[in-house]
């Protein structure tokens, strides 16, 4: 073992005041050089199209100025707070306070979803706002057991939620098949394309994986927007039945579930029918990645993810393996879009961005891979959050990104970080993240 | 039982590209006993590993392993994880190749996966729950245990692999190997980066699992105290061939092995030499 270092060495730590200033005016000299054209010059067409110019040139030297102070300043905050380490930024004691919470918050958050209807029942935005965080968390649930079980970067999850969308909505429209019945078929051509997927890739790892599921997200879109005989092409699908409580639809009709139960139809009845629906749905998809994470089938994604070439050594079959995360995400993605197309009574091939891909996978990644509760709360914030910046118009992006990436710095792995093991002896411990592996593909 | 030697490897030859790492190589492995391969850095030893368990093609060659009851397997037709599940040959890895960030109990757990796969009626029994996968499953644990009883690991069961100091790490991915029942156990410089008292420890326990599992074993070492002490035959190669064979004490006293070691490195002859006064 090495000799212990000095407990605490301040002054080598501490670069002296020269070495600050030379930092600061590097960074003023880089913004003197980004922004003398930016602000420095001030362009615009003149009366007779002409191009007039004037210089700012008092604006320029107070841009330069607040960087080149503001470098001393974090410099200065910096060697105050001293090296970063999460123990000092959060003490202990709020540290075991958020154990503590840790445990309460799942059955928390779940008796509140169960309340949201009876609690909000009038407010409408926030229903359909909450409808909207739960079909996301559902999506991240789907995507957590490829990304964050397996270890396989998949950046086109979106393609299985648009199989099972169309799915739905082409064997509803066309056959008049119930939702019910169309919600299993959903899932299982959305799994089918899963497999599908799953076959050509399997060789490839890391960013090449990334790149081929992004490919075929954006095949899957062009596929939707092309064959125009059976998706309605850019035009999408119009009038997807809404979905029937076991047969009895949710309309003012006489047949009706107002009518039947003899009150007073309101459109609400709908939305919170819906509300419970994808809560179900969200439930499930928890329930089954939880059980399946304690399986052997569960453990080999982990394994897969920690290290693939032990896993062929202990005689595991990686290909069948990989497939079947594959195949289990893309089965939730489609559940979650026979929903979304239920829901909306309208699909096009818009709904399926890659920005909805982006979206789900930066919910994964910000809960923390593999956890579930961190899926929840990542999904709230994303989805959230970004509805709370509404009013700051077009400085909502901008905001967000920050708030993302100063999220990132403070918690690397996630807002939940640390993996709980799926079986124990005596003591069931969290395993540290810097131990468990994010996967290659 | 059967008497044939449980791996028998024919002419065995791997080219990479214009490189012959293993030259026509012809060794057998006899049951229940431990086989030593040594020999000199860049001998070949870990390409004929990766042969034997499948990692690499091999250009050509025949092995064949013989199970105890007689069916004979032959490896090189054999690839990837199926080495591992049909033909029971197991193996550890020079730099360790555990789960990190899964418990000790977990990797072991991982090791039974076929078994438990089929227990739990490939993952729809134990969806819902049956009877019989959590008969399964307490059994499996049991197994576990019982091994990290014997590398005496138990009360870390439930620590992630990954922050086991390094000593306990070599002898889990051992135990990890054996929780997929092998016949053969190929384990490639299982003393690496161990002290004297450790050694010690792991030549018993690699003893042991000769004697009471009955496992035929096939190691790589560099410690030649380790080979010295539980080797009942040894294979030297040097430059992909073999180059002497027999028992410890008769491929000690030989002088092609003593002038390989030489050659190659000064200190490992001499521990070679040492090893035996």
């Amino acid at each position: 073992m090495s000799a212990p270092l000095p407990a605490s060495a301040p002054a080598s730590r501490a670069p002296g005041a020269a070495l600050i200033f030379k930092n600061a005016a590097i960074s003023a000299l880089v913004a003197l050089v980004l922004f003398s054209l930016m602000i420095g010059v001030r362009t615009e067409a003149g009366p007779d199209g002409q191009l007039t110019y004037w210089t700012r040139f008092g604006e320029l030297a107070t841009v330069v100025a607040l960087v080149f102070g503001g470098s001393i300043i974090v410099e200065l905050l910096r060697q105050w707070w001293g090296p970063a380490s999460e123990t000092k930024i959060i003490p202990p004691s709020v540290q075991n306070g958020l154990a503590v919470a840790g445990r309460w918050i799942g059955p928390v958050l779940l008796v509140f979803a169960i309340l949201i209807p009876v609690i909000f029942y009038n407010e409408r935005y926030l229903l359909d706002l909450s409808i909207l965080v739960l079909t996301y968390v559902m999506l991240g649930w789907g995507l957590n057991v490829v990304v964050g079980l397996a270890g396989l970067l998949d950046l086109g999850y979106v393609a299985f939620y648009a199989v099972g969308a169309y799915s739905y909505a082409l064997l509803a429209t066309n056959f008049g098949l119930s939702f019910w019945i169309c919600l299993p078929l959903a899932g299982i051509l959305a799994a089918f394309c899963g497999v599908l997927l799953g076959f050509p890739v399997l060789r490839l790892r890391g960013d090449y994986l990334a790149i081929v599921t992004l490919a075929f997200g954006e095949i899957i879109r062009l596929v939707l927007i092309n064959w125009q005989s059976l998706t309605g092409g850019p035009n999408g699908v119009t009038g997807i039945p809404r979905p029937t409580l076991f047969g009895i639809p949710l309309t003012p009709a006489d047949d009706g579930l107002a009518a039947l139960l003899r009150i007073e139809f309101s459109p609400t009845h709908r939305i919170v029918f819906l509300f419970y629906l994808i809560l179900a749905l969200a439930l499930i998809t928890n329930w089954v990645t939880i059980r399946l994470r304690r399986l052997p089938i569960g453990r080999a994604w982990e394994a897969l993810r920690e290290d693939e070439v032990a896993c062929r050594a202990l005689g595991i079959n990686t290909t069948t393996t990989k497939l079947t995360a594959f195949a289990t995400g893309a089965m939730f993605g489609g559940f979650a879009g026979a929903f979304f197309a239920t829901r909306q009574g309208f699909i096009s091939p818009e709904s399926f961005t890659f920005h909805e891909s982006a979206l789900v996978l930066a919910i994964v990644v910000l809960g923390g891979m593999g956890s579930q509760l961190g899926v929840v709360l990542a999904a709230i914030a994303m989805i959230g959050g970004f509805e709370l910046f509404r009013g700051l118009d077009q400085y909502r992006m901008l905001v967000f990104g920050l708030a993302m990436v100063l999220l990132m710095i403070w918690r690397p792995r996630g807002l939940i970080g640390h993996r709980a093991p799926t079986v124990f002896l005596e003591k069931n411990q969290a395993i540290s993240s810097d131990l468990v592996k994010e996967g290659h593909g | 039982m059967s008497e044939a030697p449980i791996l028998s490897v024919d002419k065995l030859s791997m080219r990479f590209g214009g490189i012959v790492a293993v030259n026509e190589l012809s060794f057998s492995a006899a049951r229940r006993s431990i086989t030593a391969l040594i020999g000199p850095n860049g001998a070949g030893k870990t390409t004929v590993f990766n042969c034997i368990t499948g990692f690499y093609k091999p250009t050509s060659g025949a092995m064949q392993l013989t199970h105890d009851d007689g069916k004979t397997i032959r490896l090189e037709r054999l690839n990837d994880f199926r080495i591992s599940k049909q033909a029971k040959v197991a193996r550890t890895f020079q730099n360790i190749r555990l789960f990190p960030g899964m418990t000790a109990l977990e990797n072991l757990m991982v090791a039974q996966h076929n078994a438990l796969m089929l227990a739990s009626g490939l993952t729809f029994l134990g969806l819902i729950g049956a009877p019989s996968w959590r008969a399964a499953e307490a059994r499996a644990i049991d197994l576990a245990q019982v091994w990290l009883k014997r590398i005496g690991l138990l009360e870390r069961a439930d620590d992630a692999a990954g922050n086991l100091p390094y000593g306990d790490q070599r002898r889990l991915e051992i135990a990890r190997a054996m929780c997929t029942e092998p016949a053969l156990l190929c384990l490639d410089e299982p003393a690496a980066g161990l002290n004297a008292r450790e050694s010690a420890a792991l030549s018993e326990l690699l003893l042991s699992i000769r004697s009471e599992q009955g496992t035929s074993i096939l190691l790589i070492e560099h410690d030649m105290s380790v080979v010295m002490e539980i080797s009942d035959h040894v294979v030297v190669m040097d430059h992909g061939v073999k180059i002497a064979e027999g028992t410890p004490q008769h491929v000690r006293d030989d002088p092609k092995v003593i002038a390989a070691y030489l050659g190659a490195d000064e200190q490992e002859a001499i521990a070679v030499m040492e090893s035996g006064t």
